[in-house]
Protein backbone atom coordinates (compact mmCIF):
# COMPACT_ATOMS: atom_id res chain seq x y z
CA UNK A 1 0.00 0.00 0.00
CA UNK A 2 1.23 3.44 -0.87
CA UNK A 3 0.20 6.89 0.16
CA UNK A 4 -1.67 9.17 -2.23
CA UNK A 5 0.11 12.49 -2.80
CA UNK A 6 -2.38 14.36 -0.65
CA UNK A 7 -1.25 12.37 2.38
CA UNK A 8 2.42 12.41 1.49
CA UNK A 9 2.80 16.17 1.46
CA UNK A 10 2.28 16.86 5.20
CA UNK A 11 4.57 13.93 5.99
CA UNK A 12 7.32 15.38 3.83
CA UNK A 13 6.87 18.73 5.57
CA UNK A 14 7.37 17.16 8.99
CA UNK A 15 10.46 15.30 7.78
CA UNK A 16 11.90 18.42 6.17
CA UNK A 17 11.48 20.51 9.33
CA UNK A 18 13.22 17.95 11.53
CA UNK A 19 15.90 17.36 8.95
CA UNK A 20 16.62 21.09 8.72
CA UNK A 21 17.04 21.32 12.50
CA UNK A 22 19.82 18.74 12.14
CA UNK A 23 21.40 20.14 8.99
CA UNK A 24 21.30 23.91 9.53
CA UNK A 25 23.90 24.01 12.38
CA UNK A 26 26.20 21.68 10.43
CA UNK A 27 25.78 23.72 7.25
CA UNK A 28 26.44 26.97 9.14
CA UNK A 29 29.68 25.57 10.53
CA UNK A 30 30.67 24.24 7.11
CA UNK A 31 30.28 27.63 5.38
CA UNK A 32 32.04 29.42 8.27
CA UNK A 33 35.17 27.43 7.52
CA UNK A 34 35.52 29.22 4.19
CA UNK A 35 34.89 32.72 5.53
CA UNK A 36 37.14 35.46 6.82
CA UNK A 37 36.78 36.64 10.42
CA UNK A 38 34.91 39.76 9.30
CA UNK A 39 32.52 37.76 7.14
CA UNK A 40 31.56 35.63 10.15
CA UNK A 41 30.38 38.79 11.95
CA UNK A 42 28.19 39.80 9.02
CA UNK A 43 25.67 37.04 9.46
CA UNK A 44 25.75 33.38 10.41
CA UNK A 45 24.24 32.07 7.20
CA UNK A 46 25.66 34.45 4.65
CA UNK A 47 27.77 32.67 2.07
CA UNK A 48 31.52 33.29 1.89
CA UNK A 49 32.48 35.72 -0.87
CA UNK A 50 35.29 33.43 -1.93
CA UNK A 51 35.40 29.71 -1.15
CA UNK A 52 38.99 29.89 -0.05
CA UNK A 53 40.82 27.04 1.65
CA UNK A 54 43.09 29.36 3.66
CA UNK A 55 41.54 28.40 6.99
CA UNK A 56 42.06 24.71 6.30
CA UNK A 57 45.66 25.33 5.37
CA UNK A 58 46.23 27.32 8.54
CA UNK A 59 44.56 24.69 10.75
CA UNK A 60 46.48 21.94 8.98
CA UNK A 61 49.91 23.52 9.43
CA UNK A 62 49.75 26.10 12.24
CA UNK A 63 47.16 24.17 14.24
CA UNK A 64 49.21 20.98 13.67
CA UNK A 65 46.16 19.10 12.44
CA UNK A 66 48.47 17.31 10.02
CA UNK A 67 50.10 15.58 13.02
CA UNK A 68 46.78 14.91 14.79
CA UNK A 69 45.35 13.49 11.58
CA UNK A 70 48.28 11.13 11.16
CA UNK A 71 47.94 9.98 14.79
CA UNK A 72 44.21 9.39 14.41
CA UNK A 73 44.75 7.35 11.25
CA UNK A 74 47.43 5.19 12.91
CA UNK A 75 45.39 4.58 16.07
CA UNK A 76 42.11 3.90 14.25
CA UNK A 77 43.73 1.55 11.72
CA UNK A 78 45.59 -0.43 14.36
CA UNK A 79 42.57 -0.68 16.66
CA UNK A 80 40.18 -1.68 13.86
CA UNK A 81 42.43 -4.37 12.37
CA UNK A 82 43.43 -5.99 15.65
CA UNK A 83 39.98 -5.76 17.25
CA UNK A 84 38.23 -7.25 14.24
CA UNK A 85 40.78 -10.04 13.93
CA UNK A 86 40.67 -10.92 17.66
CA UNK A 87 36.86 -10.63 17.76
CA UNK A 88 36.48 -12.94 14.77
CA UNK A 89 38.49 -15.63 16.57
CA UNK A 90 36.74 -15.18 19.92
CA UNK A 91 33.31 -14.83 18.31
CA UNK A 92 34.00 -18.10 16.46
CA UNK A 93 34.91 -19.72 19.78
CA UNK A 94 31.65 -18.57 21.36
CA UNK A 95 29.42 -19.20 18.38
CA UNK A 96 30.77 -22.38 16.81
CA UNK A 97 33.36 -24.21 18.90
CA UNK A 98 33.33 -26.39 22.02
CA UNK A 99 34.04 -23.93 24.81
CA UNK A 100 33.99 -25.17 28.41
CA UNK A 101 33.07 -22.32 30.74
CA UNK A 102 31.02 -20.51 28.12
CA UNK A 103 28.23 -19.79 30.61
CA UNK A 104 30.44 -17.63 32.85
CA UNK A 105 32.75 -16.33 30.12
CA UNK A 106 29.91 -14.63 28.29
CA UNK A 107 28.78 -12.37 31.17
CA UNK A 108 32.44 -11.69 31.98
CA UNK A 109 32.91 -10.18 28.53
CA UNK A 110 29.48 -8.53 28.52
CA UNK A 111 30.54 -6.41 31.51
CA UNK A 112 33.24 -4.74 29.42
CA UNK A 113 30.60 -3.77 26.90
CA UNK A 114 28.43 -2.01 29.46
CA UNK A 115 30.89 -0.17 31.71
CA UNK A 116 31.68 3.48 31.03
CA UNK A 117 35.29 4.44 30.18
CA UNK A 118 35.35 6.44 33.40
CA UNK A 119 35.45 3.09 35.22
CA UNK A 120 38.79 2.10 33.68
CA UNK A 121 40.57 5.35 32.93
CA UNK A 122 42.44 5.77 36.23
CA UNK A 123 44.03 2.28 36.40
CA UNK A 124 44.75 2.43 32.66
CA UNK A 125 46.71 5.61 33.18
CA UNK A 126 48.81 3.91 35.87
CA UNK A 127 49.16 0.74 33.80
CA UNK A 128 50.51 2.65 30.80
CA UNK A 129 52.89 4.41 33.14
CA UNK A 130 54.11 1.05 34.50
CA UNK A 131 54.65 -0.23 30.96
CA UNK A 132 56.49 3.00 30.18
CA UNK A 133 54.46 3.62 27.02
CA UNK A 134 52.69 6.86 27.96
CA UNK A 135 54.84 8.59 25.37
CA UNK A 136 53.78 6.36 22.49
CA UNK A 137 50.59 5.74 20.55
CA UNK A 138 50.51 2.23 22.06
CA UNK A 139 49.00 3.89 25.14
CA UNK A 140 45.94 4.66 23.01
CA UNK A 141 45.88 1.55 20.85
CA UNK A 142 46.12 -1.24 23.45
CA UNK A 143 43.31 -0.05 25.78
CA UNK A 144 40.98 0.60 22.88
CA UNK A 145 41.56 -2.89 21.49
CA UNK A 146 40.73 -4.27 24.94
CA UNK A 147 37.54 -2.23 25.11
CA UNK A 148 36.49 -3.00 21.53
CA UNK A 149 36.88 -6.80 21.62
CA UNK A 150 34.11 -6.92 24.18
CA UNK A 151 31.49 -5.66 21.75
CA UNK A 152 33.24 -7.34 18.82
CA UNK A 153 33.15 -10.78 20.44
CA UNK A 154 29.42 -10.57 21.05
CA UNK A 155 28.72 -9.17 17.60
CA UNK A 156 30.71 -11.91 15.82
CA UNK A 157 29.47 -14.73 18.05
CA UNK A 158 25.86 -13.90 17.18
CA UNK A 159 26.86 -14.08 13.52
CA UNK A 160 28.53 -17.50 13.88
CA UNK A 161 25.61 -18.85 15.93
CA UNK A 162 23.30 -18.07 13.06
CA UNK A 163 25.31 -19.68 10.28
CA UNK A 164 23.86 -22.98 9.10
CA UNK A 165 25.60 -25.97 10.67
CA UNK A 166 25.40 -27.96 7.43
CA UNK A 167 27.90 -25.61 5.89
CA UNK A 168 30.58 -26.23 8.49
CA UNK A 169 29.75 -29.93 8.75
CA UNK A 170 30.22 -30.30 5.01
CA UNK A 171 33.52 -28.48 5.21
CA UNK A 172 34.71 -30.79 7.98
CA UNK A 173 33.73 -33.89 6.04
CA UNK A 174 35.78 -32.52 3.15
CA UNK A 175 38.72 -32.44 5.52
CA UNK A 176 38.80 -28.76 6.49
CA UNK A 177 40.22 -28.01 9.90
CA UNK A 178 38.37 -25.55 12.14
CA UNK A 179 40.88 -22.91 11.15
CA UNK A 180 40.34 -23.53 7.43
CA UNK A 181 36.56 -23.62 7.88
CA UNK A 182 36.71 -20.22 9.54
CA UNK A 183 38.79 -18.49 6.89
CA UNK A 184 37.73 -20.29 3.69
CA UNK A 185 34.05 -21.06 4.37
CA UNK A 186 32.75 -18.63 6.99
CA UNK A 187 34.85 -15.50 6.48
CA UNK A 188 33.54 -14.88 2.93
CA UNK A 189 29.91 -15.02 4.07
CA UNK A 190 30.71 -12.95 7.17
CA UNK A 191 31.40 -9.85 5.09
CA UNK A 192 28.27 -7.87 6.04
CA UNK A 193 28.74 -8.57 9.76
CA UNK A 194 32.45 -7.76 9.56
CA UNK A 195 31.81 -4.56 7.60
CA UNK A 196 29.38 -3.36 10.26
CA UNK A 197 31.92 -4.15 12.96
CA UNK A 198 34.67 -2.33 11.06
CA UNK A 199 32.69 0.87 10.56
CA UNK A 200 31.41 0.95 14.15
CA UNK A 201 34.83 0.36 15.73
CA UNK A 202 36.38 2.86 13.33
CA UNK A 203 33.88 5.53 14.32
CA UNK A 204 34.17 4.86 18.05
CA UNK A 205 37.96 4.94 17.92
CA UNK A 206 38.15 8.01 15.70
CA UNK A 207 35.79 9.98 17.97
CA UNK A 208 37.12 8.69 21.30
CA UNK A 209 37.98 11.57 23.58
CA UNK A 210 38.47 10.72 27.26
CA UNK A 211 41.17 8.06 26.81
CA UNK A 212 43.04 10.16 24.26
CA UNK A 213 42.85 13.17 26.56
CA UNK A 214 44.22 11.37 29.59
CA UNK A 215 46.54 8.62 28.35
CA UNK A 216 48.95 10.71 26.27
CA UNK A 217 50.35 14.01 27.49
CA UNK A 218 52.70 14.75 24.62
CA UNK A 219 51.15 17.22 22.18
CA UNK A 220 52.71 15.38 19.23
CA UNK A 221 50.67 12.27 20.12
CA UNK A 222 47.23 13.88 20.29
CA UNK A 223 44.43 12.55 18.15
CA UNK A 224 42.09 14.85 16.22
CA UNK A 225 39.28 15.27 18.80
CA UNK A 226 41.77 16.11 21.57
CA UNK A 227 43.71 18.36 19.22
CA UNK A 228 40.50 20.18 18.35
CA UNK A 229 39.55 20.60 22.02
CA UNK A 230 42.90 22.24 22.82
CA UNK A 231 42.72 24.26 19.63
CA UNK A 232 39.34 25.56 20.74
CA UNK A 233 40.81 26.68 24.06
CA UNK A 234 43.48 28.62 22.19
CA UNK A 235 41.52 30.22 19.35
CA UNK A 236 38.08 30.61 20.96
CA UNK A 237 37.22 33.75 19.00
CA UNK A 238 38.51 32.60 15.61
CA UNK A 239 35.37 30.87 14.33
CA UNK A 240 36.55 30.24 10.73
CA UNK A 241 39.74 28.54 11.90
CA UNK A 242 37.86 26.40 14.43
CA UNK A 243 35.22 25.50 11.84
CA UNK A 244 37.98 24.34 9.49
CA UNK A 245 39.48 22.22 12.28
CA UNK A 246 36.07 20.75 13.12
CA UNK A 247 35.52 19.76 9.49
CA UNK A 248 38.91 18.03 9.32
CA UNK A 249 37.89 15.99 12.39
CA UNK A 250 34.36 15.18 11.19
CA UNK A 251 34.88 14.57 7.48
CA UNK A 252 36.38 11.04 7.61
CA UNK A 253 33.56 9.64 9.78
CA UNK A 254 30.92 11.39 7.69
CA UNK A 255 32.42 9.97 4.48
CA UNK A 256 32.56 6.44 5.87
CA UNK A 257 29.04 6.82 7.19
CA UNK A 258 27.68 7.96 3.84
CA UNK A 259 29.49 5.16 1.98
CA UNK A 260 28.57 2.38 4.41
CA UNK A 261 25.38 3.67 5.97
CA UNK A 262 23.43 0.47 5.43
CA UNK A 263 25.90 -1.43 7.62
CA UNK A 264 26.27 1.42 10.01
CA UNK A 265 22.57 1.94 10.70
CA UNK A 266 22.02 -1.80 11.05
CA UNK A 267 24.63 -1.94 13.79
CA UNK A 268 23.36 1.13 15.62
CA UNK A 269 19.73 0.03 15.47
CA UNK A 270 20.73 -3.41 16.74
CA UNK A 271 21.56 -1.70 19.98
CA UNK A 272 25.28 -1.43 19.38
CA UNK A 273 26.20 0.97 22.11
CA UNK A 274 29.56 1.46 23.57
CA UNK A 275 29.23 1.95 27.29
CA UNK B 1 19.43 -22.13 14.55
CA UNK B 2 21.76 -25.04 14.07
CA UNK B 3 23.81 -26.30 16.92
CA UNK B 4 27.28 -25.94 15.55
CA UNK B 5 29.03 -25.84 18.90
CA UNK B 6 29.34 -29.62 19.16
CA UNK B 7 32.82 -30.98 19.13
CA UNK B 8 33.99 -33.13 16.29
CA UNK B 9 35.31 -36.66 16.82
CA UNK B 10 38.89 -36.61 18.01
CA UNK B 11 38.80 -32.90 18.68
CA UNK B 12 39.91 -31.48 22.01
CA UNK B 13 36.99 -30.12 23.97
CA UNK B 14 39.18 -27.12 24.81
CA UNK B 15 39.48 -26.17 21.13
CA UNK B 16 37.44 -22.99 21.59
CA UNK B 17 39.80 -21.69 24.25
CA UNK B 18 42.65 -21.34 21.77
CA UNK B 19 40.51 -19.07 19.66
CA UNK B 20 39.20 -17.14 22.62
CA UNK B 21 42.49 -16.69 24.42
CA UNK B 22 44.09 -13.76 22.51
CA UNK B 23 40.98 -11.57 22.77
CA UNK B 24 40.38 -12.66 26.36
CA UNK B 25 43.90 -11.73 27.45
CA UNK B 26 43.73 -8.27 25.89
CA UNK B 27 40.28 -7.78 27.39
CA UNK B 28 41.32 -8.92 30.87
CA UNK B 29 44.44 -6.79 30.91
CA UNK B 30 43.02 -3.56 29.50
CA UNK B 31 39.40 -3.64 30.59
CA UNK B 32 38.42 -6.18 33.21
CA UNK B 33 41.37 -5.88 35.58
CA UNK B 34 41.22 -2.06 35.42
CA UNK B 35 37.55 -2.27 36.48
CA UNK B 36 38.53 -4.37 39.51
CA UNK B 37 41.45 -2.02 40.22
CA UNK B 38 39.08 0.97 40.18
CA UNK B 39 36.87 -0.74 42.75
CA UNK B 40 39.93 -1.59 44.89
CA UNK B 41 41.29 1.97 44.67
CA UNK B 42 38.00 3.33 45.92
CA UNK B 43 38.87 1.95 49.38
CA UNK B 44 42.18 3.84 49.49
CA UNK B 45 43.39 7.34 49.91
CA UNK B 46 46.04 8.03 47.27
CA UNK B 47 47.38 11.03 45.37
CA UNK B 48 48.49 9.01 42.34
CA UNK B 49 52.25 9.54 42.73
CA UNK B 50 53.47 8.64 46.22
CA UNK B 51 54.14 5.13 47.53
CA UNK B 52 51.83 6.04 50.37
CA UNK B 53 48.51 4.35 49.60
CA UNK B 54 46.34 4.28 52.73
CA UNK B 55 43.44 1.86 53.26
CA UNK B 56 40.52 3.92 54.52
CA UNK B 57 37.65 1.45 54.09
CA UNK B 58 34.39 3.05 53.08
CA UNK B 59 35.48 6.59 53.95
CA UNK B 60 35.46 7.71 50.29
CA UNK B 61 31.88 6.48 49.92
CA UNK B 62 30.79 8.12 53.16
CA UNK B 63 32.27 11.40 51.97
CA UNK B 64 30.75 10.94 48.52
CA UNK B 65 27.20 10.50 49.72
CA UNK B 66 27.35 13.67 51.78
CA UNK B 67 29.21 15.71 49.14
CA UNK B 68 26.92 18.44 47.75
CA UNK B 69 29.07 18.57 44.58
CA UNK B 70 28.32 14.90 43.88
CA UNK B 71 24.61 15.40 44.55
CA UNK B 72 24.64 18.36 42.20
CA UNK B 73 26.47 16.41 39.47
CA UNK B 74 24.11 13.45 39.81
CA UNK B 75 21.09 15.74 39.66
CA UNK B 76 22.49 17.32 36.47
CA UNK B 77 22.95 13.85 34.97
CA UNK B 78 19.29 13.14 35.72
CA UNK B 79 18.29 16.38 34.02
CA UNK B 80 20.41 15.27 31.07
CA UNK B 81 18.37 12.06 30.98
CA UNK B 82 15.32 14.24 30.27
CA UNK B 83 17.13 15.97 27.39
CA UNK B 84 19.06 12.96 26.02
CA UNK B 85 16.44 10.30 26.49
CA UNK B 86 12.92 11.39 27.37
CA UNK B 87 12.48 14.26 24.89
CA UNK B 88 14.15 12.45 21.93
CA UNK B 89 12.06 9.32 22.55
CA UNK B 90 8.86 11.38 22.72
CA UNK B 91 9.81 13.26 19.55
CA UNK B 92 10.72 9.96 17.89
CA UNK B 93 7.42 8.33 18.86
CA UNK B 94 5.45 11.38 17.78
CA UNK B 95 7.16 11.53 14.40
CA UNK B 96 6.98 7.81 13.84
CA UNK B 97 3.25 7.81 14.51
CA UNK B 98 2.73 10.84 12.27
CA UNK B 99 4.68 9.28 9.44
CA UNK B 100 2.93 6.01 10.04
CA UNK B 101 3.60 2.53 8.82
CA UNK B 102 3.75 2.66 5.09
CA UNK B 103 7.05 3.31 3.34
CA UNK B 104 7.58 6.88 2.19
CA UNK B 105 9.39 7.34 -1.12
CA UNK B 106 12.77 8.99 -0.57
CA UNK B 107 12.87 8.21 3.13
CA UNK B 108 16.45 6.92 2.84
CA UNK B 109 17.59 10.45 2.10
CA UNK B 110 15.95 11.85 5.24
CA UNK B 111 17.30 8.97 7.27
CA UNK B 112 20.85 9.76 6.20
CA UNK B 113 20.48 13.34 7.38
CA UNK B 114 18.66 12.57 10.63
CA UNK B 115 21.35 10.10 11.66
CA UNK B 116 24.24 12.45 10.94
CA UNK B 117 24.79 13.82 14.50
CA UNK B 118 25.38 10.23 15.64
CA UNK B 119 28.56 9.86 13.62
CA UNK B 120 30.15 13.22 14.39
CA UNK B 121 32.68 13.50 17.22
CA UNK B 122 31.12 15.11 20.31
CA UNK B 123 34.01 17.58 20.34
CA UNK B 124 32.91 18.76 16.90
CA UNK B 125 29.30 18.91 18.11
CA UNK B 126 30.56 21.07 20.99
CA UNK B 127 32.38 23.40 18.59
CA UNK B 128 29.27 23.69 16.39
CA UNK B 129 26.98 24.53 19.30
CA UNK B 130 29.36 26.96 20.99
CA UNK B 131 29.13 28.88 17.75
CA UNK B 132 25.32 28.49 17.62
CA UNK B 133 25.05 29.80 21.18
CA UNK B 134 27.69 32.53 20.77
CA UNK B 135 26.24 35.62 22.49
CA UNK B 136 27.40 38.22 19.95
CA UNK B 137 27.36 36.63 16.49
CA UNK B 138 25.84 33.19 17.05
CA UNK B 139 22.82 32.30 14.86
CA UNK B 140 20.46 31.84 17.82
CA UNK B 141 20.97 35.32 19.20
CA UNK B 142 21.07 36.87 15.72
CA UNK B 143 17.68 35.34 15.07
CA UNK B 144 16.29 36.51 18.43
CA UNK B 145 17.45 40.08 17.73
CA UNK B 146 15.98 40.03 14.25
CA UNK B 147 12.54 39.15 15.55
CA UNK B 148 12.77 41.80 18.26
CA UNK B 149 13.41 39.52 21.22
CA UNK B 150 16.66 41.23 22.21
CA UNK B 151 16.04 40.54 25.91
CA UNK B 152 16.41 36.82 25.27
CA UNK B 153 19.69 37.22 23.40
CA UNK B 154 21.70 36.16 26.43
CA UNK B 155 25.00 34.38 26.90
CA UNK B 156 23.40 30.94 26.90
CA UNK B 157 26.37 28.83 27.94
CA UNK B 158 27.54 31.34 30.53
CA UNK B 159 24.19 31.81 32.22
CA UNK B 160 23.59 30.23 35.61
CA UNK B 161 19.98 29.35 34.76
CA UNK B 162 20.21 28.57 31.05
CA UNK B 163 23.57 26.80 30.65
CA UNK B 164 22.23 23.40 31.74
CA UNK B 165 19.16 23.32 29.47
CA UNK B 166 21.31 24.77 26.66
CA UNK B 167 23.87 21.94 26.90
CA UNK B 168 21.04 19.44 27.42
CA UNK B 169 19.28 20.55 24.25
CA UNK B 170 22.46 19.73 22.31
CA UNK B 171 21.92 16.18 23.53
CA UNK B 172 18.36 16.29 22.21
CA UNK B 173 19.70 17.45 18.85
CA UNK B 174 22.11 14.49 18.74
CA UNK B 175 19.62 11.81 19.79
CA UNK B 176 16.20 12.50 18.28
CA UNK B 177 17.03 11.43 14.73
CA UNK B 178 18.36 8.15 16.05
CA UNK B 179 15.16 7.49 18.02
CA UNK B 180 13.00 8.43 15.08
CA UNK B 181 14.79 6.13 12.62
CA UNK B 182 14.76 3.33 15.18
CA UNK B 183 11.01 3.61 15.76
CA UNK B 184 10.16 3.96 12.08
CA UNK B 185 12.12 0.79 11.34
CA UNK B 186 10.24 -0.96 14.15
CA UNK B 187 6.85 0.18 12.90
CA UNK B 188 7.37 -1.64 9.62
CA UNK B 189 7.09 -4.88 11.61
CA UNK B 190 3.74 -4.12 13.24
CA UNK B 191 1.06 -5.85 11.21
CA UNK B 192 -1.57 -3.72 9.52
CA UNK B 193 -4.31 -6.09 10.72
CA UNK B 194 -3.97 -4.79 14.28
CA UNK B 195 -4.70 -1.25 13.19
CA UNK B 196 -7.52 -2.36 10.89
CA UNK B 197 -9.16 -4.36 13.68
CA UNK B 198 -8.78 -1.42 16.08
CA UNK B 199 -10.36 0.95 13.56
CA UNK B 200 -13.30 -1.40 13.17
CA UNK B 201 -13.70 -1.41 16.94
CA UNK B 202 -13.81 2.37 16.84
CA UNK B 203 -10.42 3.06 18.49
CA UNK B 204 -9.22 6.56 17.64
CA UNK B 205 -5.69 7.41 16.51
CA UNK B 206 -4.50 8.16 20.03
CA UNK B 207 -5.82 4.88 21.41
CA UNK B 208 -4.25 2.99 18.54
CA UNK B 209 -0.96 4.70 19.33
CA UNK B 210 -1.10 3.75 23.02
CA UNK B 211 -2.41 0.21 22.59
CA UNK B 212 -0.78 -0.93 19.35
CA UNK B 213 2.15 1.27 18.40
CA UNK B 214 3.85 1.63 21.81
CA UNK B 215 3.62 -2.08 22.76
CA UNK B 216 4.67 -3.03 19.23
CA UNK B 217 7.78 -0.90 19.59
CA UNK B 218 8.66 -2.35 22.98
CA UNK B 219 12.01 -3.72 21.93
CA UNK B 220 12.97 -0.57 19.97
CA UNK B 221 12.01 1.62 22.92
CA UNK B 222 14.23 -0.54 25.14
CA UNK B 223 17.19 -0.09 22.79
CA UNK B 224 16.55 3.67 22.67
CA UNK B 225 16.30 3.86 26.47
CA UNK B 226 19.53 1.95 27.09
CA UNK B 227 21.47 3.91 24.47
CA UNK B 228 20.29 7.38 25.40
CA UNK B 229 20.20 6.99 29.19
CA UNK B 230 23.75 5.65 29.19
CA UNK B 231 24.81 8.53 26.95
CA UNK B 232 23.23 10.98 29.42
CA UNK B 233 24.85 9.38 32.45
CA UNK B 234 28.34 9.22 31.02
CA UNK B 235 28.34 12.57 29.23
CA UNK B 236 31.84 14.03 29.34
CA UNK B 237 33.12 15.20 25.94
CA UNK B 238 30.26 17.63 25.40
CA UNK B 239 30.56 19.26 28.81
CA UNK B 240 34.34 19.43 28.43
CA UNK B 241 34.09 21.29 25.14
CA UNK B 242 31.14 23.57 25.88
CA UNK B 243 31.20 24.67 29.53
CA UNK B 244 33.74 22.62 31.57
CA UNK B 245 31.01 22.25 34.17
CA UNK B 246 30.45 25.99 34.56
CA UNK B 247 29.38 28.60 35.18
CA UNK B 248 30.04 27.73 38.81
CA UNK B 249 28.99 24.10 39.05
CA UNK B 250 25.76 24.49 37.11
CA UNK B 251 26.62 22.03 34.31
CA UNK B 252 28.92 19.77 36.35
CA UNK B 253 28.26 16.09 35.65
CA UNK B 254 29.53 12.89 37.25
CA UNK B 255 31.92 12.06 34.39
CA UNK B 256 33.60 15.43 34.65
CA UNK B 257 33.73 15.18 38.44
CA UNK B 258 35.70 11.91 38.11
CA UNK B 259 38.10 13.53 35.65
CA UNK B 260 38.61 16.56 37.90
CA UNK B 261 39.03 14.55 41.10
CA UNK B 262 41.56 12.18 39.50
CA UNK B 263 43.59 14.39 37.19
CA UNK B 264 43.26 17.91 38.62
CA UNK B 265 42.85 17.36 42.36
CA UNK B 266 44.91 14.13 42.47
CA UNK B 267 42.35 12.35 44.63
CA UNK B 268 42.55 8.93 42.99
CA UNK B 269 40.63 7.02 45.66
CA UNK B 270 37.79 9.50 45.70
CA UNK B 271 37.58 9.59 41.90
CA UNK B 272 37.54 5.77 41.87
CA UNK B 273 34.62 5.78 44.33
CA UNK B 274 32.61 8.11 42.06
CA UNK B 275 33.49 5.94 39.05
CA UNK B 276 32.38 2.79 40.90
CA UNK B 277 29.04 4.34 41.83
CA UNK B 278 28.48 5.63 38.28
CA UNK B 279 29.34 2.20 36.82
CA UNK B 280 26.94 0.48 39.21
CA UNK B 281 24.13 2.86 38.30
CA UNK B 282 24.74 2.25 34.58
CA UNK B 283 24.93 -1.55 34.99
CA UNK B 284 21.73 -1.68 37.04
CA UNK B 285 19.82 0.50 34.58
CA UNK B 286 20.95 -1.48 31.52
CA UNK B 287 20.18 -4.84 33.16
CA UNK B 288 16.78 -3.53 34.24
CA UNK B 289 15.87 -2.33 30.76
CA UNK B 290 17.17 -5.54 29.15
CA UNK B 291 14.92 -7.54 31.45
CA UNK B 292 11.92 -5.40 30.47
CA UNK B 293 12.81 -6.00 26.82
CA UNK B 294 13.09 -9.77 27.30
CA UNK B 295 9.79 -9.96 29.18
CA UNK B 296 8.19 -8.17 26.26
CA UNK B 297 9.51 -10.62 23.70
CA UNK B 298 8.42 -13.60 25.80
CA UNK B 299 4.89 -12.24 26.09
CA UNK B 300 4.59 -11.63 22.38
CA UNK B 301 5.63 -15.15 21.39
Amino acid sequence: MKYPWKNLLPRYLILIVFMLVVLVPIWGMFTSAFKTSTEVMEGPFSLPSDWSLDNFEQAWRVGRFNIFFKNSVIVATAVVISSVFLSTLSGYAFGALPLPGKSWLYPLILIGYMVPFEAVIIPLYNLMDTFGITDTLWALILPQVGLSVSFGTMWMSSFFENTPGELTDAATIDGCSRWQTLWYILWPIAKPAVTTLVVLIFMWTWNEFLLALVLVQNEALRTLPVGLAFFQGKYTANIPLMAAGAIIVALPTILIYVLFQRFFIRGMLGGAIKG
Amino acid sequence: MANVTKKYPGESRWKGWWYLLPALLVYLLFTFLPILETIRSSFYQWDGFSQNKVWIGLANYVELFSDPKFHNALRNNLIFVIFYSLIPILIGLFLASMLSRRPIPGFAFFRTALFLPQVISMVVVGVIWRWMFNPTFGPINSLLRQIGLDVFAISWLGDFTWALPAVGSIGTWVQYGFCMVLFLAGMQHIQDEYYEAASLDGANAFKQFIHITVPGLRSEIAVALVTTIIAALRVFDLVYTTTRGGPGETTMVTGFLIYRAAFTNNRIGYAAAIATVLTLIILIISLFIRRYQQQGSEEST
